[in-house]
């Protein structure tokens, strides 16, 4: 948040802006974002050092924090596609990473536990019990937008509506976990324990994480891969930058904003039965999570879910560095704060379009 | 007929003397003195027509509507008026009860201190702890107002509700400010010596004999008596402001901000203004939950308490009409009171069909208030009390309907 010196503003053209004008316009370029997101980063790092944690140490939080950024991408995934093609913030969106978390352990119980993949500590059983709840909480999504907000949609709501019954069905969807699982903390595998890795360079990583961080790169191609290449992937991105266009265009968006609830329900479950793998199942853990999430989204630009994924990454590390020097429960704060920077030099994020 | 009774029926029907000539449709002359009487009656024959402990539990009920009445006319000038998007009260609201028990609390001292940690305890009185309360909350509100009110509606949505978690996060780990995760006890209570054995020191020998009868458990229905004062206020103010051209200014910047700004309205100062005197409000509602709590924690303060409820409150009751908020909050806080004697009666209910539900149907009670959220939403997004038109009263009233 320095003074806007920088020596980019175009004076080539015969620049007939004041002064003011022209400052403002350096601050909103995206390359005073990312300085600014850069210098926030680094001086996080330098609090870290300044309070004593060794570099290495360092080094492995910032592992760590890649490994929550793939977790926070794909929470981010579904709500910024949400918000792209609906154009409201989804607050419902939390709870839908804790239903997926609490789904998935339902399936686990009924499967039969396999031997501990290594260095990982759970088996298949995990992996599949979390396809299996993917499909179910993507229906879930689905469900609440045909009940709730294709009314308001019909009726040409206004975005405050939209927000508000996300509110409500963010309770909603929780209190449903909250009766059908128990407001106690759970664990997938309670007491097994995972040791950490010793990896090169001094890096102590869980193997859980490592796995997390690929899991969540995995998906981040394949959805990659399918917003890219598909027809549906398209006319979801097509949706999402201008929803009349794509009307226009003969995209039937009813059927993308179905696919785009189905899509952001399953991410959201790898990403809750993540969450829960790396830390506890508790009912509120989506809620906690919604923070982090809406902070990548507006980093990344609405409804741009490269962007999502990309800002996730940077948030997620933020987040675990932060823990050096600072209570980590205040995890969200950091978020928040890189959100509200964004919001005030940028709020198209760093990837959306329009101006520098 | 006993002396307790008739003080207890007194102080109630004080307090919905207060109340309930709010609630009558207004515009007709027997508005003020009807009501006024309606509520001495009705306080009187409350009394005197139920046991004591259904009569505490009546005030119980009352004194948290109230203090949830005051949050939704908080909500009203931020959202009804002025259109802010505010998912935050939960954390205004909690700035506002710490800051009332830390100007009021007695900072420990010796082995105690070791047990609960604050920043200061002043003892100062009610009345300071209150105006602390909403100072130390406009504050906050005007910090935060400056950067985050010139946002989009929805970013201001999502900012809020991060305010509001940070302030909970603050509360719950700086075990220096408010002692942490444990709960701040011991707040005092406003009168509390009226209803001691020994009584206030202030007070006029001959009054003694009056207050002799009261014990400590009738205490609630005095504090009743302060929080319908509060409520009574700040609904005056509320009322005369809004229909000043002071309330006309923030309907316009809500309704059209482009073009007031083209008749010289000063729009960010007018948004600015409403986020803060809202704010102000929920401070003092904070405070007043405080004070009847007397131990509070940072878990009190959870979104889904203090911000979803609130919200309902305001949408059901009717958003840009101080008395729609009003009755919002009386309403929804009936129907949360009294889903918790069905969330009993469904327990065993729950429990025959599995034996690990028994003990949760508490949930079911936010179950109900979501639904009653998103219908209210889906069915009647205007809520039960449409917004007033007429926007002078030197105007006729304005036609019906929009």
């Amino acid at each position: 948040m320095n003074g806007p010196e920088s020596p980019q503003s175009e004076v080539a053209v015969a620049d007939e802006r004041r002064l003011g004008e022209r400052i403002r316009a350096t601050i909103q370029t995206r390359a005073f974002l990312v300085i600014v997101i850069a210098i926030i980063i680094a001086g996080l790092y330098a609090g870290g050092l300044v309070a004593g944690t060794s570099g290495t140490r360092l080094l492995w939080l910032t592992v760590w924090g890649l490994a929550l950024g793939g977790i926070i991408a794909l929470g981010g995934i579904g709500l910024t596609l949400v918000y792209g093609v609906m154009n409201f913030p989804n607050f419902s969106h939390g709870a839908l990473v804790s239903l997926g978390a609490y789904v998935t352990m339902s399936f686990m119980a009924l499967l039969p536990q396999g031997p501990t993949i290594w260095p990982m500590s759970f088996g298949y059983e995990f992996l599949v019990a979390m396809l299996l709840a993917m499909p179910v909480v993507g229906i879930v999504a689905l469900a609440i937008d045909r009940v709730v907000y294709r009314r308001l949609r019909r009726t040409g709501a206004h975005l405050v509506l939209f927000a508000m019954a996300s509110l409500a069905m963010l309770f909603f969807v929780q209190s449903m976990v909250y009766l059908g699982w128990g407001p106690d903390f759970h664990n997938y595998y309670p007491g097994r324990p995972n040791p950490a890795l010793q990896l090169p360079l001094g890096i102590r990583v869980r193997g859980d994480q490592l796995f997390i961080l690929a899991l969540g790169l995995v998906f981040m191609v394949a959805i990659a891969a399918m917003l890219e290449w598909t027809r549906m992937g398209k006319a979801m991105r097509a949706t999402s930058d201008n929803p009349q266009l794509a009307r226009v265009r003969g995209i039937n968006t009813e059927r993308v904003i179905a696919w785009t609830w189905v899509l952001g329900g399953a991410l959201a479950t790898a990403g809750g039965a993540m969450y829960g793998l790396s830390a506890q199942l508790r009912p509120e853990m989506g809620f906690w999570l919604l923070l982090p999430m809406f902070a990548a989204v507006i980093m990344g630009g609405l409804g741009n879910a490269y962007g999502a994924m990309a800002a996730a990454l940077i948030i997620g590390v933020a987040h675990q560095v932060s823990a050096s020097f600072l209570n980590p429960t205040y995890g969200p704060a950091v978020a928040f704060v890189l959100m509200v920077v964004t919001l005030l030099i940028r709020p198209q994020g760093l990837f959306g379009r329009g101006g520098g | 007929m006993t002396q307790v009774v008739v003080i207890k029926g007194l102080m109630l029907g004080v307090s919905l003397a207060l109340i309930l000539p709010i609630l009558l449709p207004p515009g007709r002359p027997w508005r003020v003195p009807g009501g006024i009487a309606a509520g001495l009656v009705l306080g009187f024959g409350l009394a005197l027509a139920l046991p004591a402990g259904y009569l505490s539990y009546v005030i119980s009920f009352l004194v948290m509507a109230g203090i949830f009445v005051l949050l939704a006319l908080g909500l009203n000038t931020q959202w009804g008026y002025n259109g802010h998007l505010n998912f935050g009260v939960a954390g205004f609201f909690a700035v506002g009860a710490f800051t009332s028990a830390l100007f009021t609390i007695e900072a420990p001292t010796g082995i105690a201190a070791q047990y609960t940690q604050v920043v200061f305890g002043l003892e100062m009185p009610f009345l300071v702890g209150v105006g602390a309360a909403a100072v130390v909350s406009g504050v906050i509100a005007f910090i935060v107002a400056v950067p985050v009110l010139r946002l989009r509606l929805d970013f201001l949505a999502i900012a809020t509700i991060g305010i509001a978690e940070i302030i909970r996060l603050i509360f719950q780990n700086e075990r220096w400010l408010a002692n942490g995760p444990q709960p701040l006890r011991g707040i005092p209570q406003p009168g509390r010596c009226l209803f001691q054995s020994v009584p206030c020191d202030w007070l006029p020998e001959w009054a003694h004999w009056i207050v002799e009868p009261l014990g400590t458990r009738d205490y609630l229905a005095f504090y009743l008596v302060i929080v319908a004062l509060f409520v009574a206020g700040t609904y005056l103010v509320l009322e005369r402001a809004c229909r000043s051209p002071w309330g006309r200014k923030l309907r316009a910047v809500r309704d059209e901000e482009a073009s007031a700004a083209m008749n010289g309205k000063r729009v960010t100062q007018v948004r600015v203004q409403s986020f803060v005197v809202g704010a102000v409000i929920m401070g003092i509602a904070g405070a007043l939950y405080a004070h009847r709590m007397v131990a509070i924690d940072y878990s009190h303060f959870h979104a889904l308490f203090a911000t979803f409820l609130v919200w309902i409150m305001l949408m059901l009751g009717g958003s840009g009409n101080n008395r729609g908020a009003i009755l919002g909050a009386v309403v929804v806080w009936a129907v949360w009171s009294g889903s918790a004697f069905l969330a009993h009666a469904l327990d065993p209910v729950l429990g025959s069909i599995h034996a690990e539900l028994a003990g949760r149907a508490q949930y079911i009670r936010w179950l109900l208030v979501a639904l009653l959220l998103a219908a209210v939403v889906l069915y009647r997004p205007q809520g039960l009390l449409r917004e007033e038109l007429r926007v002078s009263r030197y105007l006729k009233r304005w036609p019906s309907g929009r």
